[in-house]
């Protein structure tokens, strides 16, 4: 049998550099919510940020995107300091930040609109994104008549329409039920599978993270450490059915033992 | 909406006026009050039919005034709000003394806007505009306040200019409650035109009670008076309108039943 964890070393040239990158919150005696954290992640890669509520996975999610500054260490995305939001970033949160007033193709739109960019440019790409995920008929409708996983559907879609060389997401799927919670596992492992962009997720679900990834990185609680780095050893190509493969359900364990052994869960 | 939905949404309060002036003239008539005291609605009525073209020259008077101190509270209103939401040192350094030059008694500086503008329509125009002005300031600086972390998140991942997040996000946002902002500013501009009126005037609905008071013409007091409620009624049922056309969003839900 194949061992269940392999070092992290990512393959291709990395877009993301972290050295010792530590996050106080409020002034020198205040929270510590990042403890120097060294990553390198390459292009292509979809990295899962896995840990408990509160661990510091999503602080460092918001540094990447430059909502927030590091207290100290290095931060560089395509080998410049991060220092504001990047260009090329798409973004995505656990609540979908619909606007409520223009409808969902003009939703998917914004980022050409932030950007300066001629919206009627992006249209037909806008509308692909929408079929992609079975949005194509909702194209004129406005956010409150759509479902929370529909909605959740057409951020996406939103976050991808710039064809970002970085993609964030930050517990996309924590707000849905388990039912389309899978669907849209599914439906955005088909979208990585045909685009190959940099992802890094944040989530608290390990089967979501072992289905997605083909790399985990499991943050320690407050103050958030890097506990492990895992490169995932399965098919590229995944199918819900693989979650019963032992492979699956043995990294599943793994994961499961390693938050045991951190006191997080407990039979 | 399908007409019948909207004749039936239009019927049901005219319904209820109609039995409230009812029920006054049965009232009226049956405790026997005299007319100087309150009069029937149909003595009110008659009072109107018999110079309807001079109450409408006043009624006409005062929704001007009206209009246009609701029209420069609005402008200015929304400006003020943006200021003092997109700097905060304007908001430590103008909203205190906002609230200071609010708590002044319209009233009282009402004398004060006859030696300034004369006796013509600006010093009305001036006093309602005074008396509209603070509830459009607080909405809408609510309104662009309540803006969601996650979406001003978004408008900052995305790069978006100062002018773009106020513009297509802020104020977007803040658009519901400037409507019912405007909404109350209206209602206000109307009591600051008839309190500019009851101070000096020659025309005009509060110029109307001012001199049947005088004269105890009870009906024609009256008359004035149910004029100035369903001018009221009107103008927010304006404001009601544009807020359909400026927020479909909001009503293509309701209507969907969602």
């Amino acid at each position: 049998m194949r061992p269940a964890v392999t070092a992290g070393t990512p393959v291709a040239e990395p877009i993301i550099v972290a050295a010792d990158v530590s996050k106080r919150f409020g002034g020198a005696n205040g929270v510590l919510a990042l403890d120097r954290i060294g990553l390198k992640i390459g292009a292509g890669e979809f990295v899962s940020l896995l840990g408990p509520s509160g661990c510091g996975k999503s602080t460092f999610l918001r540094c990447l995107a430059g909502l927030e500054t590091p207290s100290t260490g290095r931060l560089e995305f395509e080998g410049e300091a991060i220092a504001g939001p990047p260009a090329g970033l798409g973004i995505a949160f656990q609540r979908d930040a619909l606007l409520e007033w223009r409808t969902i193709l003009e939703n998917v739109l914004l980022p050409a609109d932030f950007a300066g960019l001629r919206k009627t440019d992006f249209k037909p790409k806008a509308q692909e994104l929408l079929r992609m995920v079975g949005l194509a008929d909702f194209a004129q409708a406005y956010p409150s008549a759509l479902s929370g996983g529909m909605r959740q559907r057409a951020a996406i879609c939103r976050s991808l329409l710039l064809d970002p060389d970085l993609l964030l997401m930050d517990e996309p799927f924590g707000a849905l039920d388990a039912l389309t919670r899978d669907q849209l596992n599914v439906d955005l492992h088909h979208i990585w599978q045909a685009r190959r962009m940099t992802t890094v997720f944040v989530t608290h679900s390990i089967s979501e993270a072992v289905f997605l990834s083909t790399r985990i990185v499991v943050f320690s609680p407050r103050p958030g450490r890097i506990v492990e780095d895992v490169v995932l050893d399965l098919p590229a190509e995944r199918r819900l059915a693989v979650k019963e493969t032992p492979e699956f359900l043995s990294y599943t364990r793994h994961f499961r033992h390693l938050f045991e052994t951190m006191g997080l869960i407990h039979d | 909406m399908p007409p019948s939905d909207l004749l039936k949404s239009a019927l049901t309060p005219l319904i209820g006026a109609i039995s409230a002036l009812v029920l006054w003239e049965v009232v009226v008539r049956g405790t026997g009050v005299s007319p100087i005291m309150v009069p029937p609605p149909s003595l009110v009525l008659a009072d109107i039919a018999a110079a309807p073209l001079w109450f409408a020259q006043q009624t006409a008077f005062t929704a001007l005034i009206t209009l246009a101190g609701f029209a420069s509270a609005a402008v200015f209103g929304v400006l003020f709000a943006v200021l003092i939401v997109e700097w905060k040192l304007l908001d430590r350094l103008l909203f205190p003394l906002f609230v200071a030059f609010n708590s002044v008694p319209k009233v009282a500086v009402a004398p004060l806007f006859i030696i300034w503008f004369g006796t013509g329509a600006q010093p009305k125009i001036a006093i309602s505009f005074l008396v509209a002005v603070f509830a459009i300031v607080v909405d809408t600086a609510l309104g662009l306040r309540s803006v969601p972390q996650d979406t001003l998140d978004l408008a900052r991942a995305l790069r978006g200019s100062r002018l773009k997040v106020l513009w297509r996000i802020k104020l977007q946002c803040a658009l519901p409650h400037i409507f019912a902002g405007l909404k109350v500013t209206m209602s206000l501009a109307l009591v600051g035109a008839i309190v500019g009126e009851f101070v000096s005037s020659q025309q005009g609905l509060g110029y109307v009670i001012l001199t049947a008071q005088g004269m105890f013409d009870t009906p024609r007091v009256f008359a004035a008076l149910l004029i100035l409620a369903v001018l009221g009624v009107a103008l927010i049922a304006a404001i009601d309108v544009a807020e359909r056309f400026a927020l479909p969003w909001r009503h293509r839900r309701a209507a969907d039943g969602h």
